[in-house]
């Protein structure tokens, strides 16, 4: 029974968490509101002042605006859905008996623990380089032409490189979904003569469905903000082959200047992460009532 | 009855497991085996056989002072795990030990927080951080990266606490303990391994974080997400060289976490799958 002692004691322990997230949330946000309606430009500030939405139309009519989203849901799906298809399968393997499954497991898992600009300079360097990189050794190998990977595919090799490194977490999730499948309700299954791609669809599958959402929500997360990777790969390009919309963001403020833009350029990011996120509050929201 | 597992079917799962997880692990090992190739090796082919020269580690430390960087990682992620520990631990404690209507909606607020784009807040930061003088300082990054954990922390912490019977605590304010007798030694002997996963995961986290502590730092500050990324623009023949650098600043996290696959997943699914 909470006495009101006590609850106000659970406020006060509460409260330095709530404050300072609050404080971290609201006080940049309010800035970057504050900026994408001005004219703002460290180098030149003779010319700051309110303008109204332009920035917003501006950055708005960017050719590199559209470019910058369909960049960013591109990879936000493609990478969802190598991971989450390629993370079943392997899960499925994995929980199959095999000799050194403790290894196995780690092997598996290692890329996730890989900071991302290493995974992104490996990958660069080491195995997509055109010249000296291992996919070129293999290209040569069987007599043909080596990729020149981020120069002409400079987006499928993001995707590559970000589904490497989130492959393991959805492997990681699925499995220990997995294994927890009551092994009786296997038995009965097979015994009453269902087979593997019956068993997997009506059985496996609907068990893992609560995994697969958690793994989609999370992956979504940190997928529409994908940055270091694109930074030390491509850079954006060629053109704005490569460039999503954090990268935009950044570009325009870190490097051109122009704040006010990049400020409605964090506006539209926020208001695109809101909508992910308000999905996926309700679907997190509901495993935690169970 | 248990299911007959034929010695073939074993081992074709095996094989199979086996290929697919090398495979996967493929680019780190060819990684670590380049390190310790001499540069004129490295572009020589494919080559799974270094001849064993330490002289791309000793340059690196030599050129970039790698210590410093590393020193810079331990003390950015293991400081702003503690200080994410200390102000999440209250919070997390009395939502799992007196609930209330408002609980889950603080919680679910909490985690939201952890979905807005840094890019967004980025020249806002900046200009606090700069004006503040905290850009390329340790205890401004600190506090940044313990600001971005904080959620994760939090709920972490609460799914963990969460699971420790309350009958306990009755059974011990029955006999008269006090709050704090209470605290001390009743919960936080079963509040210990939660603590250390959540510990363990967050120093990861923190370790591996790749935005804002490669763009508020310069030199004093920088971690190695930092130091790696200064070879992010080729110089000449450096395979070797990048090898041995992204070996040293993969090898401690890696290392940490082959120990934590289970709190991972608990984590990082906020408690939905164990």
């Amino acid at each position: 029974m909470a006495t009101q002692q006590t609850r106000s004691l659970a406020r006060f322990m509460m409260a330095p968490s709530v404050i300072l997230l609050f404080v971290w949330m609201i006080v940049p946000l309010l800035f970057t509101l504050w900026f994408s309606f001005q004219q703002y430009n460290p180098l030149n500030p003779m010319r700051d002042g309110f303008v109204g939405f332009s920035n917003y139309a501006l950055f708005y009519s960017n050719p590199a605006f559209l470019y910058s989203i369909l960049n960013t849901l591109i990879i936000v799906v493609s990478v969802l859905v190598i991971t989450v298809v390629g993370g079943i399968l392997l899960a499925m393997l994995l929980d199959q008996p095999i000799w050194g499954q403790g290894i196995v497991r780690i092997l598996v898992i290692s890329p996730f623990f890989v900071m991302p600009p290493v995974a992104a300079l490996v990958w660069k360097n080491m195995i997509m380089h055109p010249q000296y990189g291992v996919f070129a050794d293999i290209a040569r190998f069987f007599g043909a032409q080596p990729i020149d990977w981020f120069g002409q595919h400079p987006l499928t090799a993001v995707i590559l490189i970000v589904a490497w490194q989130w492959l393991p977490f959805a492997t990681l999730i699925l499995l220990t979904s997995l294994q927890s499948l009551d092994g009786e309700q296997k038995e009965a299954a097979e015994m009453d003569g269902a087979g593997f791609l019956s068993r997997f669809w009506y059985l496996t599958l609907p068990h893992m469905s609560r995994a697969i959402t958690v793994v989609i929500l999370i992956q979504t997360i940190f997928l529409l903000s994908i940055y270091a990777e694109i930074l030390v790969t491509t850079n954006g390009g060629p053109g704005y082959a490569s460039t999503n919309l954090p990268f935009l963001v950044y570009q325009k403020a870190l490097l051109e200047f122009k704040i006010g833009q990049a400020s409605a350029g964090g506006v539209i990011a926020v208001i695109l992460a809101n909508i992910v996120a308000f999905f996926a509050m309700r679907a997190v929201g509901k495993n935690l009532d169970k | 009855m248990a299911r007959a597992v034929t010695t073939q079917h074993k081992t074709i799962a095996t094989a199979a497991a086996w290929v697919v997880a090398l495979l996967i692990f493929f680019p780190i090992l060819y990684t670590i085996i380049t390190s310790f190739k001499s540069e004129q090796e490295a572009i020589q082919g494919f080559n799974l056989i270094p001849s064993g020269t330490f002289e791309s580690y000793s340059e690196v430390q030599q050129q970039s002072g790698y210590f410093k960087f590393f020193f810079n990682s331990v003390l950015l992620s293991v400081g702003s795990t503690i200080l994410a520990l200390i102000v999440a631990i209250p919070a997390a404690w009395s939502m799992a030990f007196s609930p209330t209507k408002r609980t889950k909606d603080i919680l679910m607020w909490m985690l939201s927080t952890k979905m807005m784009p840094a890019v967004a807040v980025l020249f806002p930061i900046y200009l606090i951080f700069r004006d503040s003088g905290l850009l390329d300082s340790r205890i401004g990054l600190t506090v940044m990266l313990m600001l971005i954990n904080l959620p994760i922390v939090v709920w972490m912490l609460y799914t963990y606490f969460r699971e420790i019977p309350g009958e306990i605590l009755e059974a011990a304010r029955m006999d008269g303990a006090s709050l704090w007798n209470e605290i001390i030694y009743v919960l936080t002997p079963m509040a210990v391994p939660g603590i250390a996963s959540t510990m363990l995961l967050n120093i990861i986290l923190a370790w591996n974080e790749a935005f804002w502590t490669i763009r508020l730092t310069t030199t004093n500050a920088a971690p190695l997400t930092a130091f790696i990324s200064s070879f992010s623009s080729p110089q000449g023949l450096f395979w070797a060289k990048l090898s041995a650098a992204s070996t040293l600043a993969i090898a401690p996290i890696l290392i940490m976490g082959w120990f934590s696959q289970k709190q991972l997943v608990r984590g990082l699914t906020f408690g939905a799958v164990k």
